[in-house]
């Protein structure tokens, strides 16, 4: 690990310092110990252990990243209560990306540099975590994201706690074709990486099964004006929408829909989503999307104790009127993973906790079971939810098994 | 300014403070900062590239462009490109289906490295393309705008869509261009790595220096003849033009070698951030860019430099403190800027700064008595 080079010392560093000493005079067998934890100089003392929060409270990402903000800070604060890390009580660092990737890959230079972090819960876009990857590979620092995301990476210094493509589309694929009876697909999505990746392992898989696609459209973030679109479906009757617009597009796309006359209650055609949570639905309306389908690991609505504890205290914390969407809950992993995993290798040292990763697992987690797997992924059930009127959806169908993480699926190595 | 000794002064006095800020960019930085503060100050030094270009077409040509970032970006994709290509070795892409070609290339299924991809194998063709590029885009844009006398507001507004336009073009082609992630994950340049403390130093010593040089000819460029056939064009355009001069030409010129400016910055900016990506040619960053030259002062070319550095450093520091309140902050300067001190921090030095400077030093002689006010005057003029 390469140090900075420090010629002006900061005033934290001589705190540091005079706190090292005042404590070394105090009790002095407590500096093997810290070693033992701790041997490549992290923010990491007898008490305490820093964390790095990483995300756009600023910008047009803030509303998307506030929930993952929110649930990180709830995470940490929920095992400090528990007596924290190792005994220590995690105090967390935390810094605005501002929707901005280069400000994140400063930001991430800063926590892993200056402030020496042990580990960093942060990003939401690809761009946002492509632009820190190479920080995090250089500093050896490591990362927990949670998006779902469009997979074709596999960091050693990055946990996915979302889902990648092929745990998102597969299953909730085989589902409209079996209990639906789908047979024809209108592949849409606004135009970046995600939706375009996702697409193609769509498509592969709707035509394998010998099922057609009659129709793939692209259009740029932000874009509002879908009604040549709707009326190329209505022209060419496809059973399902599959559809990944994402942002304030989604706004415009189902209240266009709906005045075009398409009533997705009726399921002709059917729509399935893969990126309206429950914040989308905020803003687009209940009753505009109501009757679509979504494919995601977690709905607020899930039934479960771990679930109703933690919506519990969610809102104890964050207010009532929140709601907690799919990537909320895969941030709220990501502190729970760190501790299972710094307490399996009894050390905060990456080295040691990335040795440990495959297998750790969380039976405490809202979606319900999760396990890290070799590939630094999550192995996580697929669950497909039908979007109610009043913002919430109520789950139709789940995985019965795990679903396997495949960052790199066929034809894409 | 039209007796010879005081013309000398002000030279003297304009050497004086470029020293100041050689030394302070030289010295003062590399002594005082660790590698990584010193490498976000060699960040904030590429935008400042692009604030002295703003100030020769805008502050001095009148040419208020809002695309700067078109420029910048560039010369950041040109450098990221040969970059990228070096990144991407067979070797280093064995597990692609096809290796050779950047990993965003293999995702998107492009099987073959793209024409226009192949020149910059070479690091001779990079480094003319880093200004080139920009220049003949400049160039075209000039030639169609000027030749037809647009100007003013319509010029900015088309900079604008340019700025617009090419953002779009980039995402959409995710294929050629990686897309809204940008060309990411360089590593090395001629097999030296830029990642490594040391290299983020000597890269900081380089864009230090060129900045400097940069200005020095930006200097000499406004302290010809062409420097005061710009300011004439900026404040009796049609005066310049019935006087016979081709004020087309003269503003295709300058605002060209403002986007070679932008192009040199961009590029240096690749290097040291590690990758480029859609974000810096949009609108954001292209009137970001032209705050940053208001806030410095758009009549001085210290003054850019200044500027460029104080509004980054607030926007680190005001984000790291106050990560939630950061963006208020950075409004109020900027509300702050606009109302009390429209010629910005060289506006400010030569109010109020400089008559004190005189006063202490009380007897420098006439010369330096004179000449103040008289420069406080021009930067008053509003064009």
């Amino acid at each position: 690990m390469t140090r900075a080079k420090v010629t002006a010392p900061g005033l934290k560093r001589r705190l540091g310092w005079a706190g090292l000493l005042a404590w070394a005079t105090l009790g002095l067998p407590g500096i093997s110990a810290a070693d033992d934890v701790n041997s490549t100089g992290l923010a990491v003392t007898e008490d305490t252990v820093k964390v790095g929060i990483l995300h756009s409270i600023t910008g047009t990402m803030a509303i998307s990243e506030t929930g993952s903000v929110q649930a990180e800070k709830l995470a940490i604060e929920q095992i400090n209560a528990q007596g924290g890390v190792l005994g220590r009580k995690i105090e967390y660092i935390q810094e605005d990306g501002a929707s901005d990737w280069p400000t994140f890959a400063e930001k991430a230079r800063k926590l892993l540099v200056n402030d020496k972090v042990a580990t960093v819960f942060g990003c939401w876009t690809s761009a946002s975590r492509k632009a820190v990857l190479p920080v995090f590979e250089q500093y050896n620092g490591m990362l927990y994201y949670p998006t779902f995301y469009e997979g074709l990476e596999q960091s050693p210094n990055v946990i996915y706690t979302g889902q990648e493509a092929t745990q998102q589309i597969l299953a909730s694929i085989d589902w409209v074709v079996k209990e639906k009876g789908a047979k024809t697909f209108y592949l849409l999505g606004s135009d970046y990486i995600w939706p375009r990746t996702s697409n193609k392992i769509a498509r592969k898989h709707i035509e394998k099964k010998g099922l057609k696609v009659v129709g793939e459209e692209y259009y740029p973030l932000g874009h509002t004006q879908f009604n040549s679109v709707i009326n190329k479906i209505k022209l060419r009757k496809p059973d399902v929408i599959f559809a990944s617009v994402v942002g304030g597009s989604n706004v415009a796309f189902y209240k266009q829909l709906k005045a075009a006359g398409i009533d997705l209650t009726k399921e002709k055609p059917l729509l399935l989503t893969i990126s309206v949570t429950e914040d989308e639905i905020l803003g687009i309306g209940g009753e505009n999307v109501e009757g679509a389908y979504a494919s995601m690991k977690y709905f607020q609505s899930l039934d479960n104790p771990n679930n109703e504890a933690f919506v519990k205290a969610f809102k104890e914390r964050w207010g009532d009127d929140i709601v907690i969407g799919d990537v909320t809950q895969a941030a709220y992993l990501g502190p729970w993973l760190w501790k299972a995993a710094v307490e399996k290798a009894g050390s905060f040292d990456v080295d040691k906790i990335r040795e440990v990763f495959p297998g750790i697992e969380l039976k405490t987690a809202p979606e319900g079971y999760v396990r890290i797997h070799e590939n630094h992924h999550l192995w996580s059930k697929a669950r497909i939810g039908q979007a109610q009127k009043d913002g919430q959806y109520k789950v139709v169908y789940e995985t019965e098994d795990l679903m396997e993480p495949d960052p790199f699926p066929e034809g894409y190595k | 300014m039209k007796t010879t000794p005081s013309a000398s002064s002000l030279m003297s006095r304009e050497n004086l403070y470029f020293l100041v800020l050689a030394a302070l960019l030289l010295l003062v930085f590399p002594v005082l900062l660790d590698a990584f503060r010193l490498n976000l100050v060699g960040k904030y030094l590429t935008y400042a590239f692009v604030a002295v270009g703003l100030v020769l077409c805008w502050g001095k040509g009148g040419i208020l462009s809002l695309g700067q970032g078109v420029f910048f970006g560039l010369g950041g994709y040109c450098m990221a490109m040969f970059l990228k290509l070096e990144a991407s070795s067979p070797e280093a892409t064995a597990s692609q289906s096809t290796p050779g070609i950047p990993d965003f290339m293999d995702w998107n299924q492009v099987t073959e490295l793209p024409w226009f991809w192949q020149p910059f194998h070479s690091f001779s063709f990079t480094l003319i393309a880093v200004v080139m590029v920009p220049v003949i885009l400049a160039f075209i844009i000039g030639v169609a705008m000027f030749k037809r006398r647009v100007g003013g507001v319509y010029f900015a507004i088309i900079t604008q869509a340019i700025a617009a336009i090419l953002t779009i073009l980039i995402i959409g082609q995710q294929g050629f261009t990686g897309g809204a992630n940008g060309i990411t994950d360089l590593r090395t340049l001629m097999g030296w790595d830029i990642r490594s403390n040391e290299a983020k130093t000597v890269l900081y010593f380089v864009t230090s220096g060129l900045l400097l040089a940069c200005v020095l000819l930006a200097r000499h460029v406004l302290g010809s003849k062409l420097g005061r056939i710009l300011v004439a064009m900026r404040d009796q355009e049609d005066r310049v033009r019935f006087s016979g001069y081709d004020v087309a030409s003269f503003k295709v010129f300058v605002f060209c070698l403002a986007a070679a400016l932008s192009g040199i910055g961009g590029a240096l900016f690749t290097l040291q951030v590690g990758f480029m990506s859609p974000s810096f040619v949009g609108i954001v960053p292209s009137i970001e860019m032209v705050i940053f030259c208001a806030v410095g002062g758009r009549h001085s070319l210290l003054g850019a430099v200044y500027g460029a550095l104080l509004v980054n450093a607030a926007k680190t520091g005001f984000s790291e403190s106050f990560p939630e309140l950061w963006l208020y902050a950075m409004g109020a300067l900027f509300i702050a800027v606009v109302l009390a001190f429209p010629n910005g921090i060289a506006g400010l030095y030569q109010r109020y700064l400089m008559p004190l400077e005189k006063k202490m030093l009380g007897g420098l002689g006439k010369a330096a008595n004179t000449r103040p006010t008289a420069a406080a005057r021009r930067m008053e003029e509003t064009p």
